[in-house]
């Protein structure tokens, strides 16, 4: 029997019989479904990923009039990354002309609030400059980051340094201590940049420090939406599951430790996010089949139960893409296709 | 990686409609099928019009709200935002502090 060229989570190539690709995609949906407490991809889901993954075609997309709005992390920063010299403008150009970027987005290389807000007496001017020359939205993005209040960076006791200590009341206080800085800098920064003319503010990797990050997110969005109820907010989140680094944190009675996608975006709406982004982390020893259909399954939750637009991330070892820094178009546009079709996605 | 999920997925930017379908999810908090709905309602165009480069393209042109090729004399950049405004009947962040900046 013919095999299926497709890949492992790591891009590496792998050539699996249908059997093989239909077996993974069965317990991607199973892996998502049971950690989560979600339905899994019906009958009919799996048999469109299985074709999706049987097509021999190098890039694929979706049906004429499927299409949806792209947004994008850490925007500006992605050219600086790859060492090509253009301004932040004038990568803010390219993504408008050349990239067919929906919206777009602009941050400081240091892509986290904590260092932005030093500079944003020089961040404001190229904003306000952007969008004199730019017509698609702009948004302002960076990392909610509590890892960067911790000593001696910060001003905060590290709690990775307390917890082996088993100094658990200590570890959890000063990651409210955390939360507080946090929160002071991302409405500081919100503001700004909100006054100097952005369509939105972006956080973005959220709760990668776990419950205390996810905790200031929500926070800060609630005090900038009650500032500025017209601000777009968008949420992205780190991965599938809240890390309970504190454990005993709350919104709203919620305890945030523990959250899958479709129960993050509930409190995410309660505190006035517009657009939320689920991450679903992705697995270097499984195939990309298991992976998308594990992601597609969490996502689709998602969207089913949200009242806001969604924007799923799919970036490089999220959402099904492959972690490896040249994703390869195969894996990409199979995801693409798969999020929006099957997951029924706003946007990724 | 944005080149294939623009090619796979994406609207299109200000080569089409997604600008415009993207202003409607941030301002309203529209999922896609209603936004879409309503741009194609003020551009009066069909939905599957949308993301189609020739079409928007001279759509974009008639109604002078910013193309990828601007040629000389027609509106980029804030002034095509400020159509863009009327013409969804959305509020423009930058758009009302330009108006603020010259009063």
């Amino acid at each position: 029997m013919q095999k299926i060229y497709t890949r492992m989570g790591d891009g590496s190539v792998v050539e699996l019989s249908e059997s093989e690709v239909r077996q993974d995609l069965e317990e991607g949906t199973k892996d998502a479904a049971e950690r989560a407490k979600i339905p899994p991809l019906s009958e009919d889901d799996l048999q469109r990923l299985l074709e999706l993954y049987k097509c021999p075609d190098k890039s694929v997309g979706v049906e004429k009039g499927k299409e949806v709005i792209l947004s994008y992390d850490s925007g500006t920063t992605k050219f600086n990354r790859v060492n090509v010299s253009v301004s932040k403008l004038q990568s803010l150009q390219i993504y408008e002309r050349m990239l067919g970027a929906d919206t777009m987005e602009m941050g400081h290389m240091d892509y986290s609030y904590k260092p932005a807000k030093n500079i944003m007496w020089i961040e404001q001017p190229v904003f306000e400059q952007a969008l004199l020359v730019t017509i698609p939205p702009l948004f302002y993005g960076a990392m909610p980051n509590l890892g960067l209040y911790t000593q001696p960076d910060g001003p905060c006791l590290n709690p990775m340094e307390l917890l082996p200590q088993g100094k658990i009341s200590e570890a959890r206080a000063t990651q409210e201590e955390m939360i507080e800085h946090a929160v002071r800098d991302m409405v500081y920064v919100g503001s700004l940049m909100y006054e100097s003319g952005a369509d939105g503010i972006n956080f973005d990797t959220t709760a990668a420090a776990g419950d205390a990050d996810f905790l200031a997110t929500l926070r800060a969005v609630e005090i900038l939406k009650k500032k500025y109820p017209q601000m777009c907010i968008e949420m992205g989140m780190s991965g599938e599951f809240i890390l309970g680094m504190h454990g005993e944190l709350t919104y709203d009675g919620v305890k945030l430790a523990g959250l899958y996608p479709h129960k993050q975006v509930e409190l995410a709406e309660k505190a006035g996010v517009t657009i939320f982004g689920p991450a679903v982390n992705t697995n270097t020893n499984e195939s990309c089949a298991w992976n998308t259909a594990r992601a597609v399954t969490f996502t689709k939750a998602c969207v089913e139960n949200s009242n806001i637009p969604i924007h799923a991330n799919v970036g490089m070892g999220v959402g099904g893409v492959p972690v490896t820094e040249t994703p390869p178009v195969d894996s990409v546009s199979r995801v693409s296709k798969a999020m929006v079709e099957i997951g029924r996605l706003d946007g990724l | 990686m944005h080149i294939t999920h623009s090619i796979a997925s994406g609207m299109g930017g200000m080569r089409t409609a997604g600008d415009l379908v993207a202003r409607m999810q941030m301002s309203r908090g529209m999922k896609i099928k209603e936004a879409k709905e309503y741009v194609a309602s003020k551009l009066k165009v069909s939905v599957s019009d949308l993301a189609d480069p020739v079409v928007m393209n001279e759509v974009r042109e008639d109604l002078d709200i910013g193309r990828v090729n601007a040629l000389p004399r027609v509106a980029k950049g804030i002034d095509a935002k400020f159509r863009i405004a009327e013409l969804l009947g959305i509020e423009i962040n930058c758009v009302n502090q330009f108006k603020d900046r010259i009063k």
